[in-house]
């Protein structure tokens, strides 16, 4: 297969680290709170030293990760706006499953499955962040009524489970569509990625909408 | 507190597996708390600082019998003093002796997510064992009865062991011991409740007529029981709850919700792999890279004549 020459830029540098950092964080909370979450996965604790300190840094780790995350929402909010073009796409699911590429509508940068990763974690991570903070016995223990506490630790698992389940699917679409996670390493994707995957997005960076910046030679 | 205990658990929190049950042929023990005999003195509270080397905090005078305010993480058992006007306006002062009631259906254990830091003994006492604890305070949200309190010097939950050590070589418990007028008994639950039923038959021959025991079988029984003389209206003993049980919510969480969740993660998991293998990745194909890149060069030379 000929190698493009030309590149273009999917995330810049800035988008990049923010992303990880809110990527690593993520992960440490899954498997810290998954370890307080079920017996069977208690073992997760002994990663972070032990269940006292499982339970220590868990809650700051969900602090970076709230700040971290309304840096991507700052930087990524615009480019999830619900277009008329979410819709058509939602219709063609089937095709997008099965890889039938010809048969899905054109999308600009973002379809409407990375944009309900977008609104799905925008909603659950503030969620889980306050819920999280009514849960957090060393600070807030006394700040609420039992009662509530009962009620925030429920929602907080519950809406941990769903940020989980959406987590899976993101990742999966990043290694299934191939490629993808070169734009969030290396920031670039090549013009027959973009063609592919998102066809309206390649018009507006070919008309100059975004600045000629974002294309360049490959590195 | 500690689990160099010589007795067997028949529940064990966060664990999957059943602990071992052969010699679980044990009999229940109950302490029975005789409202209507109390006095007040507080030797319970002194006892119980004294065997398990409890010393609160000395605090400040608040206005009221009750010292300390509240049970705290040194501070396992407390007198709790209610005054009460009753039909006839006269005023009762209801005394009642605070702390973990040992439920037969524990939601402390329940809620707990570190496996094995709370157990419950064959005999039926529920212990905390604190080398396991981690601290969470899921044990008061599981908690019916407002009991457990977290340390914030060694973030470790504490509360009434039922002296698991002093019971389990033979003795009475701490409290039971200093009772200077009997109002606190030890012995088998049976027992403990035929003695409740004498001294309710002999309270109902006194005028109270509403005398009864506080056993409550929402929670499965508990092993710390109250001879009330409203044992209709158990809320008039400073708020100890008419009818406890574990939160909904609490049955919720540790019930359905907590295996579901862990179905529903596989499943997405196991979902995500099947379509790796069967429909497998979407590649960009020589094809697209070709179109790609007429798009980019169509519109270089439209903005270049």
């Amino acid at each position: 297969m000929t190698r493009p020459n030309t590149v273009i830029i999917r995330y810049t540098m800035a988008n990049r680290v923010n992303h990880w950092i809110t990527a690593i964080c993520f992960v440490l909370l899954v498997l810290s709170g998954l370890s307080m979450f079920h017996p069977m996965l208690f073992f997760l604790s002994g990663l972070f030293g032990g269940g006292q300190w499982t339970r220590a840094v868990h809650p700051w780790i969900g602090c970076v990760l709230l700040i971290s995350y309304l840096g991507l929402i700052i930087q990524f909010w615009r480019a999830n706006l619900v277009n008329r073009d979410d819709a058509a796409w939602m219709k063609s699911i089937k095709e997008v499953l099965v890889n039938d590429e010809d048969h899905v509508p054109p999308v600009g940068r973002n379809n409407a499955g990375q944009k309900f990763v977008f609104w799905s974690m925008t909603l659950l991570i503030p969620v889980l962040f306050f819920t999280g903070l009514v849960i957090w016995e060393v600070y807030f223990g006394e700040a609420t009524s039992i009662p509530v506490q009962r009620v925030a630790v429920l929602i907080h698992s519950m809406a941990a489970i769903a940020a989980i389940l959406v987590w899976i699917t993101h990742v999966y679409a990043a290694i299934w569509v191939r490629n993808s996670v070169r734009g969030m390493t290396q920031g670039y994707v090549t013009p027959g990625w973009a063609w592919r995957h998102h066809r309206k997005w390649l018009s507006e960076l070919a008309s100059g909408q975004h600045g000629k910046t974002t294309i360049r030679k490959r590195p | 507190m500690s689990d160099l205990q010589s007795q067997d658990y028949v529940r064990r929190s966060a664990s999957t597996m059943t602990p071992p049950m052969a010699r679980s042929h044990e009999d229940q023990v109950a302490k029975l708390i005789d409202v209507t005999r109390c006095i007040g003195c507080k030797a319970c509270q002194s006892a119980c600082m004294e065997w398990n080397d409890l010393r609160p905090e000395i605090g400040h005078f608040e206005g009221s019998y009750e010292n300390p305010m509240d049970l705290g993480p040194s501070v396992w058992t407390l007198m709790k003093f209610a005054e009460y006007e009753n039909e006839q306006g006269n005023l009762e002062w209801l005394i009642r002796k605070d702390g973990c009631m040992h439920c037969e259906d524990p939601g402390c254990l329940k809620a707990c997510p570190a496996p094995g830091a709370i157990v419950q003994y064959a005999n039926g006492i529920v212990d905390f064992i604190s080398d396991k604890c981690i601290g969470c305070g899921y044990c008061v949200k599981g908690c019916p009865f407002d009991i457990p309190r977290i340390s914030k010097k060694d973030h470790k939950s504490y509360k009434c062991t039922l002296c698991s050590d002093r019971v389990s070589v033979g003795l009475e418990p701490a409290c039971v011991k200093a009772c200077p007028t009997g109002a606190i008994m030890f012995g088998t639950k049976t027992d403990m409740k035929d003695w409740a039923q004498e001294r309710i038959v002999d309270l109902k021959s006194r005028g109270f007529e509403k005398a009864g025991l506080y056993d409550p079988p929402e929670v499965g029984g508990t092993h710390v029981m109250y001879v009330l003389h409203h044992a209709d209206k158990p809320s008039l003993y400073s708020g100890l709850p008419d009818k406890p049980h574990i939160s909904a919510v609490v049955e919720a969480w540790k019930g359905f919700i907590k295996p579901l969740a862990l179905f529903g993660i596989a499943a997405a998991a196991l979902a995500g792999f099947f379509h790796a293998i069967t429909i497998g990745p979407n590649e960009v194909t020589e094809a697209d890279e070709i179109e790609g890149a007429r798009v980019l060069r169509e519109s270089e030379s439209e903005k270049s004549p």
